[in-house]
């Protein structure tokens, strides 16, 4: 089973990246961009065919490993 | 001969180069990022640091800053251009040298002296190295990585356009002596004309014998002349 | 809103502590208000643990320019130059968040020296674990390390010396200590206390978000059923917004528009506007709608107790608004003028045309409590009799297992991570005795050194804390420089236990005493209480920070021997104690007994005679005997020369062991040219400063006759070893 996981830094935490990407691009003059954020992209391939299962063991490894959950947020996506 | 040292914002060496043109009796300008064009000069130097903090990409956001145009103009039309550590990574994201700078292969800043093969000296960066071929020079990145298609990198090893190659301490170019994972070993590459150098060691701290060695100080003998 | 008892005790106030509050203020403080008094009245800013002892502390010498009491200590380093250093920790979030903990430790230090107008020139950083096998080391040693790099390589301050060390006791607590070290004219030091009323107040810098508002966030949270996301964070450093804030804030200063100048730090603007107001015996007024906030909706609350990095607060002589908002523009940062001083001597706080605060600035700052804490003397331990099987161990395997132990491993997988030569200013790296850096465009250097010894003040406090000041006195002589004064961070437990705050006073008494007779005063510092988990708590670690002036940079000196053929001499007594030493703890396995005793006497003696013979240019090397004693200094002499040495044992009356590897204090190992030897001899004996000659230089191995013989390669791969395994890495 292929998943995928995004982990943003959350809404009210400080993401200078984004910040700095998104003055750029405001000077490039794409005026209408409000605000980017940056995060972090996942793509697991994991051998369970059970999807609630297999959703449980990227929750968890989300948790442990590939978030800070103090300042991170992460969604997962469950791809097939 | 003339130069100049753009600053970005979140450069942070070019004092330090400043001081070692100044030291060879380069006459330079700092040149603020913002600014519409250059000042007349032979050399511009695109010195270390993390410009816009590295955000993005290693020099990415300092690729599409004001003053580029003009560097690029400057050449184009054959002017010097030296870029450093930082400087390399936004000659690269500007498209004037070929390759990209991925992290390090061990994933970790590293800051340490190291030895480097001079394997061009036919430029005006590097013709008094000619009797010094192996050099002590520090380096301090996190993505000094070079890596290139296939074609690319025959072209320039073909070309003769890769003038630093990272080695021992008797200039044995391999695997142990390569600190960072770079494709053939390569510390610093030119363009097919030859004005437009880059590298991820730094000149500009080896320029004196109390800093443990003055290796840096002859590419500036170089170009002074 | 009614302030209960529980939202008071939220706010880490006991009930005494809120009765005397509104004692002061002549009415109960509205949430707000109690909010500024829980973070001006916290240990961290009002330090009413520590302060009766703090005191006591020598602070002055013909050197100092400022001691405690500003953002940062400042001392005369001659000529136009002075140098502006502190030390602080940021233990505990670096511990829920390493690499942002670290980090954003390592900004705040750097913002309290430009804050006072300096150039940052190095930063240097101590920092503490648990045991290299406990399943959290190795993630918070290696976020802690990237976090320090990841800030200090982007702002392009060279990182240039630190510790590194590992301890059970550390387990649930690491410490971060950072020190910053800065350059500044000695007629253009800023300072933050304010002048004149009326004048505008300015906040520079990052906008403010909901960052690190703390235990006190968690307790506002629970007022407001609609502030799920309003969950306490930890702070995120910005260095690319410090660089450009250290560049904006160098520029404004080249002329006379700032009165005065602080630092958002702890408790962000409610810390810092008081105390600017404080020490100049003025009011403050601010409009919260002025500031620059990051998120929607953000309360008054939220923006007093916001602890978003990268700020500054300014007041600037009337007319200089223009000028200074241009430049900090140029920098692409904000600017804002949020309020003025007054000549009422009270914060007041307005909000959309309301008065949202109103209290004295006496009753926050001066008044703050100060606690005559309850503490308990500790008992020397005894010498009991050393383990039998002690002598079981052989000395040559005895030696490789010390060096190959996590704290006495080489550390260069730490330091390569963090850029050391940026500047190009740094003659001396990390793991020399002390770092050295010439000032930019002269012959002249500054030498500085940061250390702890935890298990000397765990086994007794007293001696601890003297030794410690000591050792720093030590490192600084060795590198061939003078001496001048310190900055110091207090790591401790909590200090409502007799015991615990027992440990703090007699560090401070052991510090006293070695910093009064060196002349070797505290200039800044910094304290931190409540190192402690689940009742399990750090031991006592004072980590010092310690400058020294280099007049003439050709006189520095380094420990790696230079020549075949040289003598070695061992300078002081060794009088074989093994109490408290490397090889009892990581050979034999034990921790009983006292730690050395330090005679300042001989300390202050052999330390100056030390650096007269190498200002007379008669020594190759020096090295101070620290942890492990005479051999593993000597086997670190061989490893960074690349060079062997021949020793033999004088005949005495200790064993071998205690010769070798016992941690007396006070003592140097230096190499001398054949040449001078007779001139050295000639010198320490009229001089009367003990000294034996052990042995002598030579190719390739390291020889203890009868005893052992090991090539210099072997050492050097033994030391180096650990880091790598413990990592994976090749």
């Amino acid at each position: 089973m292929k998943i995928s996981a995004i982990v943003t830094l959350k809404e009210n935490v400080l993401d200078p990246q984004g910040k700095v990407v998104n003055q750029t691009l405001k000077n490039m003059g794409y005026s209408n961009i409000t605000e980017v954020r940056q995060g972090k992209y996942f793509e697991i391939q994991l051998n369970e065919n059970n999807k609630e299962k297999a959703k449980k063991i990227i929750d968890e490894i989300c948790k442990k490993l590939l978030s800070n959950t103090i300042i991170e947020d992460y969604t997962i996506n469950i791809k097939q | 001969m003339k130069s100049s040292v753009i600053v970005f914002p979140g450069s942070n060496c070019d004092r330090d180069v400043a001081v070692a043109l100044e030291k060879f009796k380069i006459k330079n300008e700092m040149v603020w990022h913002n600014e519409a064009s250059l000042p007349k000069s032979d050399l511009v130097v695109l010195p270390g640091g993390f410009s816009y903090g590295d955000y993005l990409r290693a020099g990415a956001i300092a690729g599409k800053s004001r003053i580029i145009n003009d560097v690029i103009k400057h050449a184009k039309n054959g002017g010097l251009v030296l870029g450093i550590c930082n400087g390399f990574q936004i000659l690269i994201e500007t498209g004037l040298l070929p390759g990209i700078l991925l992290r390090n292969k061990n994933l970790k800043f590293l800051s340490k002296n190291v030895f480097v093969k001079v394997i061009n000296t036919n430029n005006k960066f590097c013709s008094n190295y000619k009797n010094k071929k192996v050099i002590e020079l520090p380096i301090a990145h996190n993505e000094g990585n070079y890596f290139a298609d296939y074609k690319t990198l025959k072209n320039l090893e073909d070309k003769d356009l890769v003038v630093f190659k990272y080695c021992d301490m008797d200039g044995n170019i391999n695997d142990v002596s390569n600190p960072n994972g770079s494709l053939n070993n390569i510390a610093g590459i030119l363009n097919p004309e030859k004005n437009i150098l880059g590298m991820m060691p730094h000149p500009e701290r080896l320029i004196d014998p109390i800093l443990s060695g003055k290796d840096g100080s002859i590419m500036f003998q170089s170009l002074k002349k | 809103m009614k302030i209960t008892q529980q939202i008071v005790n939220k706010h880490g106030l006991n009930s005494e502590e809120y009765n005397k509050i509104i004692k002061l203020i002549g009415k109960k403080p509205n949430l707000l208000e109690l909010g500024i008094f829980s973070a001006m009245w916290n240990e961290h800013c009002s330090y009413k643990s520590s302060k009766k002892y703090l005191k006591t502390l020598p602070t002055k010498n013909k050197k100092v320019i400022q001691g405690p009491g500003e953002n940062a200590g400042v001392i005369d380093i001659e000529d136009e130059d002075a140098l502006v250093f502190k030390i602080e920790s940021h233990n505990h979030p670096s511990f829920i968040e390493p690499y942002q903990g670290a980090a954003t430790g390592v900004g705040g230090i750097l913002r309290d020296v430009f804050t006072m107008g300096a150039r940052p020139i190095a930063t240097l950083n101590s920092i503490h674990f648990g045991d290299h096998k406990h399943y959290k080391t190795k993630n918070l040693l290696s976020g802690v390390v990237s976090g320090i790099g990841g800030y200090g390589n982007c702002i392009g301050i060279p990182t240039v010396g630190g510790e590194v060390k590992f301890n059970s006791v550390y387990n649930e607590n690491i410490l971060v200590n950072a020190m910053a070290v800065g350059l500044v004219k000695k007629n253009k030091i800023f300072y933050s206390k304010a002048k004149g009323s009326n004048k505008p107040v300015i906040y520079v810098g990052s906008k403010t978000g909901r960052d690190g508002i703390h235990g006190a966030s968690m307790a506002s949270a629970e007022f407001d059923k609609n502030t799920e996301e309003k969950k306490p964070t930890v702070q995120v450093g910005d260095p690319f917004t410090e660089k450009l804030l250290l560049e904006a804030c160098l520029e404004l200063m080249k002329d006379d528009s700032i009165i005065s100048i602080q630092d958002m730090g702890a408790a962000g603007l409610t810390s810092s506007s008081i105390e600017m107001a404080s020490k100049g015996n003025l009011g403050i007024e601010i409009n919260l709608n002025k500031i620059p906030c990051r998120e929607k909706k953000m309360t008054p609350y939220e923006m007093m107790l916001s602890e978003s990095q990268e700020r500054m607060l300014l007041i600037l002589n009337s007319g200089k608004e223009d000028n200074a908002e241009k430049i900090f523009k140029k920098w692409g940062l904000d600017f804002s003028i949020i309020g003025k001083t007054t000549d009422k001597k009270d914060l007041v706080l307005k909000f959309n045309e309301n008065e949202v605060a109103n209290l004295p600035i006496s009753a926050l700052s001066t008044e703050a409590p100060i606690y005559d804490r309850k503490w308990k003397k500790a008992l020397l331990p005894k010498k009991t009799s050393l383990p039998q099987n002690y002598k079981s161990f052989k000395i040559i395997d005895s030696l490789k297992k010390i060096l190959m132990s996590p704290n006495n491993s080489e550390k260069s997988w730490v330091w390569e991570q963090y850029d050391q030569t940026v500047m190009g200013d740094t003659i001396q790296k990390s793991g020399g005795d002390s770092a050295v850096i010439r000032i930019h465009g002269s012959n002249k250097g500054v030498s500085l050194t940061i250390d702890s010894s935890s298990n000397y003040c765990e086994s007794y406090p007293l001696t601890g804390g003297k030794q410690i000041v000591a050792e720093a006195w030590r490192n600084l002589i060795s590198v061939g420089s003078n001496p001048i004064a310190i900055t110091n961070c207090l790591n401790f437990g909590n200090p409502e236990k007799e015991k615990i705050m027992g440990q703090f006073v007699e560090c401070i008494q052991g510090m006293k005493e070695a910093c009064t007779y060196l002349d070797f005063p505290v200039v800044s510092g910094n304290v931190s209480f409540y190192n402690e988990t689940n009742k399990k708590t750090i031991s006592p670690t004072p980590t010092i920070g310690g400058v020294g002036l280099l007049k003439n940079l050709e006189n520095m000196m380094t420990f790696g021997l230079k020549e075949l053929g040289s003598s070695l001499f061992l300078i002081g007594k060794t009088s074989g104690h093994l109490y408290q030493s490397e090889f009892l703890r990581e050979v034999v396995g034990t921790k009983d007994g006292p730690p050395p005793e330090v005679n300042l006497f001989n300390e202050r003696n052999n330390g100056f005679m030390i650096r007269d013979l190498i200002l007379k240019k008669l020594l190759n090397s020096v090295h101070d005997i620290s942890s492990g004693g005479m051999l593993v200094a000597l086997s670190e002499m061989c490893i960074r020369g690349k060079i062997g040495a021949k020793i033999k044992i004088p005949n005495k009356n200790i064993s071998s062991y205690e010769y070798l590897f016992a941690e007396d204090q006070s003592r140097y190992l230096v190499e001398v040219s054949e040449k001078n030897k007779k001139e050295v001899v000639k010198i320490l004996e009229k001089n009367s400063v003990y000294f034996e000659i052990v042995g002598k230089t030579q190719k390739d191995c390291l020889d203890l006759e009868k005893e052992f013989n090991i090539k210099v390669e072997e050492l050097i791969e033994i030391n180096s070893r650990w880091f790598k395994s413990y990592f994976n890495e090749n």
